[in-house]
């Protein structure tokens, strides 16, 4: 039998591909083999990083085991690393110590700082760059108006108060 | 509004128009949501999934900016069906593959697609033409805000949104952009533009599906980090990476006008007579012929077709739209010579 994709060297893979809701057997030589596991690889980038992460897991030494079972879905953990999906909300939870390297390895960070859902606010909102700039400055504009009510600068004093009005302001507009 | 009745309109995203549409075909903004203490999907026992479907439908159906829509069960749908929807970008193959307790809504002009228990319990999708990552934001900024009124979504304070894979955690936003690219890829300099597109932590995909080799020139583009950026700033970050994509892809084709006219018009000319005259045709051929009639129109080559026409038979010669055309299941080889047919009529005399 020849290669289902170059149609030149003898098939020695055999492989069952779903493609449109069908089935389809698919014959390869080696070298198309290597070929595509490569393209599939890039597809399942998660299995990657979750292999890579096993060292660093041990490294940490977790509190729990692989085999320990989250109490809301009675999925473990390494049954996720077998599936790439986790199977509740609180599986966050149950394998934090597993998932939060693995969540900074994804995405270099391991904290929220989008919208969040409804009248809630995120606490971390206040730190995106700018307004962290503006919190420490007026932070700043307090102590400078401070001292500068207890040295009895009062011209100068209401010159910051305004300042700290304004940052107030915009702070809110925001 | 019944699935039939896609099948005469043009899909927002396909209509050629919006900002930069000569390059950037569509944008789009997906946002995952799950149901405070309710499992994932793929956990779930029947009666809950059946559970969990019913509450998200009364949800969206009470949503204001979902007025007008149509509301689907995958069970209701043939195969055909599926994959028509799956052609026109509005339903994953995986919500497909196992219909049960699965639903999905689509907006009146399928801007908006909602997918019910497909990985998350929700994922919603705006889909615009050309180069509008801030409208479809806002669009599904709107639309989140309501159903969150509705319905408590699994929030962490320190991982934002909480999905079934962590890939999505966050904002459980994905940003796409697709674009047509034809000239990097004649200049051969495709390559390097999306290797400096995967260091910056961005993923590229082809236009059918992931992982397959893009098909006619697409690529789409996305944001791979959803977590420790806002919404905002991811929607910049793409839209930063893309004006620059735009712009080596217009660097190009003018390098090409201008020292390579006669072969650019060649392949050009070739491509447009193979559809013109073509009985049978598959539906690889196809797509490569029309990114170059597409280039073709987009440069002034071809003239008197228009460029919503070009898009629209991207989508129609796709098998389950030819499908749906005809009326009647199709084999792949009478497929081929439908097709032909359809792209005659459509840009032939
Ligand atoms: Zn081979
Ligand atoms: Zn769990």
């Amino acid at each position: 039998m020849l290669c289902d994709i170059c149609n030149k060297n003898v098939a020695t893979v055999h492989l069952t591909e779903i493609i449109d809701d069908q089935m389809a057997e698919l014959h390869l030589c080696e070298n198309c083999a290597r070929q595509k596991s490569m393209e599939m690889e890039q597809q399942f980038g998660l299995a990657d990083l979750l292999a890579g992460l096993s060292n660093f897991g041990e490294q940490v030494e977790p509190q729990v085991t692989m085999k320990q079972k989250c109490n809301l879905c009675g999925m473990t953990y390494e049954n996720f690393k077998k599936i790439g999906r986790l199977g509740c909300s609180e599986c966050y939870k149950s394998f934090e110590s597993y998932l939060k390297p693995l969540v900074k390895k994804i995405h270099g960070s391991i904290q929220h700082i989008g919208k969040a859902p409804g009248k809630r606010k995120p606490l971390a909102a206040v730190k995106t760059p700018k307004q962290k700039e503006k919190v420490v400055s007026l932070e700043e504009l307090k102590k400078q108006l401070q001292s500068a009510v207890q040295n009895e600068e009062f011209e100068e004093a209401a010159k910051i108060r305004d300042k700290i009005r304004e940052l107030e302001k915009s702070g809110e507009n925001k | 509004m019944k699935i039939d009745d896609l099948l005469n309109q043009t899909s927002e995203w396909l209509k050629g128009t919006g900002p930069n549409s000569d390059i950037v075909i569509s944008s789009r903004v997906r946002l995952a949501r799950n149901l405070e203490g309710v499992v994932f999907p793929h956990l779930a026992a029947k009666k809950q999934g059946q559970e969990t479907l019913e509450k998200i439908k009364d949800a969206l159906l009470e949503n204001d900016y979902l007025k007008n829509s149509v509301f689907l069960r995958l069970v209701d749908l043939n195969t055909i069906d599926k994959q028509f929807l799956i052609e026109r970008h509005l339903m994953s193959r995986e919500l497909a593959m196992k219909p049960e307790n699965k639903g999905m809504l689509i907006s009146q002009e399928e801007i908006i697609s909602i997918m019910i228990n497909e990985e998350d319990h929700l994922r919603i999708q705006i889909m615009k033409s050309g180069f509008d990552l801030t409208e479809a934001w806002n669009i599904i900024n709107n639309i989140d805000n309501a159903l969150s009124e509705k319905l408590t979504f699994a929030f962490s304070d320190d991982l934002g949104y909480l999905t079934a894979c962590p890939t999505n955690v966050g904002t459980g936003m994905r940003g796409s952009v697709m674009l047509h690219l034809p000239a990097l890829v004649m200049t051969k300099q495709i390559n390097k533009v999306l290797a400096a597109i995967a260091k910056l932590s961005f993923t590229t995909r082809g236009l059918y599906g992931e992982g397959t080799q893009a098909a006619g020139n697409f690529f789409q583009i996305s944001n791979q980090v959803s977590l420790g950026q806002n919404e905002a700033e991811i929607i910049e970050n793409i839209k930063g990476i893309i004006r620059q994509i735009i712009e080596q892809e217009n660097m190009a084709r003018n390098a090409l006008l201008q020292n390579n006219r006669q072969i650019l018009e060649d392949r050009i000319f070739r491509s447009f007579g193979v559809l013109k005259s073509a009985y049978i045709i598959n539906s690889a051929e196809t797509i490569e012929m029309l990114s170059m009639l597409r280039l073709g129109q987009d440069l002034g080559i071809i003239k008197n077709i228009d460029r919503r026409m070009i898009n629209e038979l991207f989508i129609l010669t796709q098998p389950a739209h030819l499908q749906k055309i005809e009326g009647k299941k199709l084999t792949p080889q009478e497929r081929d010579v439908r097709r032909a047919a359809l792209i005659r009529e459509k840009i032939g005399q």
